[in-house]
């Protein structure tokens, strides 16, 4: 008989265990990582350019009242910035989380070591958070460089747009575990990702929008990131509208996390 | 290694790593696994034998913690999979029925990727992948991508990456399914001396000829449940003839010598589509007998009874058909 039998490995926390998993995604990344840079680096530019120089020259001419008062770029590139965190989070939590577990199975080989599904889901969180603060920190050294930029508090557009990305990203990858045909996400982009980042408030003042429609914009995530983002980078963000905007993106993310726990779970221990 | 006959000591004997009773898995209406019972022992290569749809592979994710029981006992080295998950799967080591590499890393991150989930040190991983792909002899790929590597190579790659928490136990679900036959046997060489070196193999098989090679003891199982237990030759011999006659007819003839090769003195006769099967003692005198009868088969063949001829015998059916 071995004394082998008798000496458990010493549990490992749940931080650890998710660090494991995260770093599984680093190792990928690690030969990707160029092609993310062009898109991460090319979209804020060509989006500053297009939109807030060329189409913002016109839009300047008619007056900024409507605008409160600013150029059509620094009222532009915040929202952008938080359009951008919802673009990278979709991207993170659909496709590559899909084929994990549906036609790479990695996730079925992970889970047949010590870590459990939750370890999946949270590691694969945080490294949607390490490309949502490079993206982010990216969009916002752009927005500066275009002269979009109106206050200090811009910097707080970073961690704002992870936690924009995060509202989205929770949930959407919870609800990504429970696909069988990745045909469900080209829906979700077409119907869900284009029309929030059309009328969430990116490109024009949702009160340009008519009265009975505007409580729909309030209640899309991707509005209060804008709102918030908008707000900072101006430096009119009060402490009260700040408040409600980090509470309702956190209690997203939130419920997605709880979600997702859950999905995970049922996807990979049947 | 003590193994007192009869023992009863159950789960408290630490020799006895997997202990299962009247262990159930459903799925909504279906039962895939119903109420099987069995032990496993330290140093054993244990098989579960029977065709696809048996419920081999549902038990083998419950053993692997990844699959919660429906009903019964189930306890691996002396926990429980629900409560002790990942102590348990610390300790295992998991070859599943499809490969679930990541064909887009290289062999050598495959293994450094699984070693990180085990929590294992950096240092630790590099050596032993070292020396586990020289074992699984893949040492000179180990910078290559994994995607363009053969089935085999795969295969091989996914017994060197179990391996890399020198696990107690070794889970193989079909180890060899979809390999050509010059892969299958570098596969059960390995695994032979894995055996050898005193890991303990949990393997999942369709193929009688690989239970055979591998299995010091083995159930059958058909429908979820175990229909028989023991090692090869004990299976063989309870419920099967030392020889067997196989004999091949014209298909225009081959119902009527069906009918007719019932006078001959076999202690069993199978009369599968394409052949008939009589069970005896003596193959020769058996196929004198035949002759005697005025009955002239195309092809004869006299051979020794299998795991096959057993499956045959308890399900009425060929381990192929599923």
């Amino acid at each position: 008989m071995t004394a082998g039998t008798l000496a458990p490995a010493a549990p490992r926390g749940s931080l650890t265990m998710a660090v494991s998993a995260f770093r599984f995604w680093l190792v990928n990344y690690r030969r990707t990582w160029r092609g993310t840079i062009y898109s991460s680096v090319l979209n804020p530019v060509l989006y500053l350019g297009a939109m807030g120089l060329g189409l913002g020259t016109l839009v300047d001419k008619h007056g900024m009242s409507r605008l409160g008062g600013v150029s059509y770029i620094a009222f532009l590139a915040p929202g952008l910035l938080a359009a951008a965190a919802m673009q990278t989070a979709m991207g993170e939590s659909t496709y590559p989380v899909f084929g994990s577990v549906k036609w790479l199975k990695t996730y079925q080989a992970a889970v047949a070591t010590p870590l459990r599904p939750a370890d999946l889901f949270h590691g694969h969180l945080l490294f949607t958070t390490m490309r949502l603060i490079m993206n982010m920190s990216v969009f916002l050294a752009t927005m500066a460089l275009f002269g979009a930029v109106r206050s200090w508090w811009a910097l707080a557009t970073v961690p704002v747009g992870v936690l924009t990305g995060l509202a989205f990203a929770a949930p959407i990858e919870a609800f990504a575990m429970t696909r069988e045909k990745e045909q469900s996400f080209s829906v979700l982009f077409r119907f869900g990702m284009i029309p929030l980042f059309l009328f969430s408030g990116t490109f024009f003042p949702v009160t340009q929008l008519p009265e009975w429609i505007r409580p729909v914009a309030y209640i899309t995530p991707l509005w209060h990131g804008v709102a918030l983002c908008r707000a900072l980078s101006l430096g009119t963000a009060g402490l009260a509208g700040s408040a409600v905007h980090v509470a309702y993106l956190a209690a997203l993310a939130l419920a997605g996390l709880i979600a997702g726990q859950r999905t995970y779970r049922r996807r990979l221990y049947v | 290694m003590s193994q007192a006959p009869g023992s009863v000591t159950g789960v408290l004997d630490l020799d006895v790593l997997i202990h299962a009773k009247a262990l159930t898995k459903r799925f909504g209406e279906f039962t895939a696994v119903d109420g099987i019972s069995f032990e496993l022992r330290r140093g054993e290569a244990f098989g579960f034998l029977g065709p696809n749809g048996a419920g081999k592979s549902s038990t083998m994710r419950m053993i692997g913690c990844v699959s919660p029981r429906s009903g019964g006992e189930l306890s691996i080295l002396g926990m429980d999979p629900v409560q002790d998950g990942p102590a348990i799967r610390a300790r295992l080591g998991v070859v599943p029925q499809e490969d679930t590499l990541d064909v887009e890393l290289t062999v050598r991150e495959n293994l450094l990727i699984y070693g990180r989930y085990f929590g294992l040190p950096k240092s630790v991983i590099a050596e032993r992948t070292a020396r586990l792909l020289e074992f699984v002899q893949l040492a000179e790929r180990a910078g290559d991508q994994v995607e363009p590597l053969s089935g085999g190579m795969k295969r091989r790659l996914t017994i060197a990456r179990s391996l890399i928490n020198e696990p107690e136990v070794m889970l193989l679900d079909e180890p060899t399914t979809g390999l050509d036959p010059q892969a299958r046997h570098v596969v059960w060489d390995r695994l032979f001396r894995l055996k050898q070196q005193g890991v303990t193999l949990v393997l999942t098989t369709h193929y009688m000829d690989e239970a055979e090679q591998l299995c010091d003891r083995l159930v059958v199982m058909d429908g979820g449940k175990i229909v028989a237990e023991g090692s090869p030759r004990e299976l063989i011999e309870a419920y099967s003839t030392p020889e067997v006659l196989e004999l091949r007819f014209r298909l225009s003839e081959h119902d009527l010598a069906a009918e007719k090769v019932a006078d001959a003195p076999a202690e069993r006769i199978e009369v599968l589509a394409d052949r008939i099967l009589l069970y005896v003692g003596n193959g020769d005198a058996a196929l004198a007998a035949v002759r005697g009868l005025g009955l002239e088969p195309l092809t004869s063949l006299v051979r020794r009874s299998t795991l096959e001829d057993v499956f045959l015998r308890l399900t009425g059916r060929r381990l192929e058909d599923g």
